[in-house]
């Protein structure tokens, strides 16, 4: 099982014009970890809401990747929202799961993944186009070439270890980080 | 089951009625270039002009409580979202509310009514009561529309306030409005 914290460093590396949306609880303290970044924006409520964020921002710019980056009961709470990326089909999202299978957040109870519900599999059903399984860091590499290049939209399952972390907590202030979010996507330009 | 209620349910807003039209004109003017919904009788037409325009990105969603987070991620990519939905579905997003006011997402929600003027379905009565208090909660300013003629400007009014002003507001089609049109 993986080090979410080494993992998601690893896919973060030299990350470039890569927009990240990272969601509710410890996937925010994760991606915050590797450094705070404008391109990143931190979901602090509506859990269940990520993929969708990333869907309507992956939809509004075409000419970018965007990579979602939450966990597995934030996923849990928003399936629908994988059928929903499904039909449209958007070539530039990525969505990974970080699946310690359990609520770190709020006292680390068990989620439904612990009892051997697949969301791999209900991301093959909604039709993504690659769906990937991660257990080892070996595969980081791979994962993170992926999020930049690979043809959406793309699912990553990954298996990470159930431990606490200490939390590296971004701003919380939502027109701060929105304003910093927009204005340094459009500086990036419209890439052809 | 009674044939004629089966019927009644599944009636289509009449062709001739306009006003699906002008929202949707009025949305393309105002630059709106994502429109999610969850199917629905009352929004069918304006949902299929949306369908048939290559500048606007329609979105189908399996919830309600989706389309919060749609209208997020377009905004942070430098778009304008609005959405279609039925009153049974606001209360689907209550919480999901709370990240538009939270961070001062522009959003117009057009929201066909139920349960509030010959509906045959006593269920809808009570998230067709609360509809516009609900919305009010979560922030959102409410239009409520009753007469055909006021579509328009009360459309236009709220994308003016909500894309103006970083504002969520709430357009409410009354349901006597959308059955006169030869809806539901």
């Amino acid at each position: 099982m993986l080090d979410r914290r080494e993992f998601v460093a690893r896919l973060l590396r030299d990350r470039g014009d890569l927009l990240v949306v990272a969601g509710l609880g410890t996937p925010t303290f994760d991606v915050t970890a590797c450094g705070d970044d404008p391109l990143n924006f931190y979901i602090w409520s509506g859990m269940g809401c990520t993929a969708m964020v990333g869907l309507g921002l992956a939809l509004a710019r075409p000419d970018r990747r965007v990579a979602v980056i939450t966990g597995d009961g934030d996923m849990l709470m928003g399936l629908g929202s994988l059928a929903t990326v499904g039909v449209k089909q958007p070539k530039n999202l990525a969505i990974v799961v970080l699946d310690n299978g359990h609520y770190a957040a709020t006292g680390m109870q068990a989620s439904h993944t612990s009892s051997g519900i697949d969301l791999a599999g209900t991301a093959k059903s909604c039709c993504f186009q690659q769906v990937v399984a991660v257990s080892s860091i070996d595969a980081a590499d791979d994962v993170r070439k992926l999020l930049h290049t690979g043809q959406g939209p793309i699912f990553v399952h990954a298996r990470v270890k159930a431990d606490e972390q200490p939390r590296v907590i971004p701003s919380r202030d939502g027109h701060a980080i929105k304003y910093r979010f927009i204005e340094a996507s459009k500086a990036l330009g419209v890439a052809s | 089951m009674n044939q004629s209620l089966i019927e009644s349910t599944h009636i289509r807003p009449d062709a001739s009625s306009e006003w699906p039209d002008r929202i949707h004109a009025i949305l393309k003017r105002n630059g709106v270039s994502q429109v999610g919904y969850v199917p629905d009788n009352g929004h069918a037409r304006l949902i299929s002009l949306c369908q048939a325009d290559n500048d606007i990105i329609d979105v189908v969603m399996t919830n309600e409580a989706e389309g919060a987070g749609l209208v997020l991620g377009a905004t942070l990519g430098g778009k304008r979202a609005a959405l279609l939905i039925q009153s049974s579905g606001v209360g689907n997003c209550i919480n999901m509310f709370s990240i538009l006011q939270s961070c001062g997402i522009p959003c117009v929600i057009v929201v066909t009514m139920r349960g509030e003027y010959d509906d045959f379905n006593p269920w809808q009565v009570m998230m067709g009561q609360m509809t516009e208090a609900t919305l009010k909660m979560c922030g959102f300013m409410t239009y409520r529309v009753d007469a055909a003629a006021d579509v328009e400007d009360m459309v236009s009014s709220a994308c003016t306030m909500a894309y103006g002003g970083n504002l969520q507001v709430a357009v409410l089609l009354s349901q006597r409005l959308i059955k006169k049109s030869g809806g539901r």
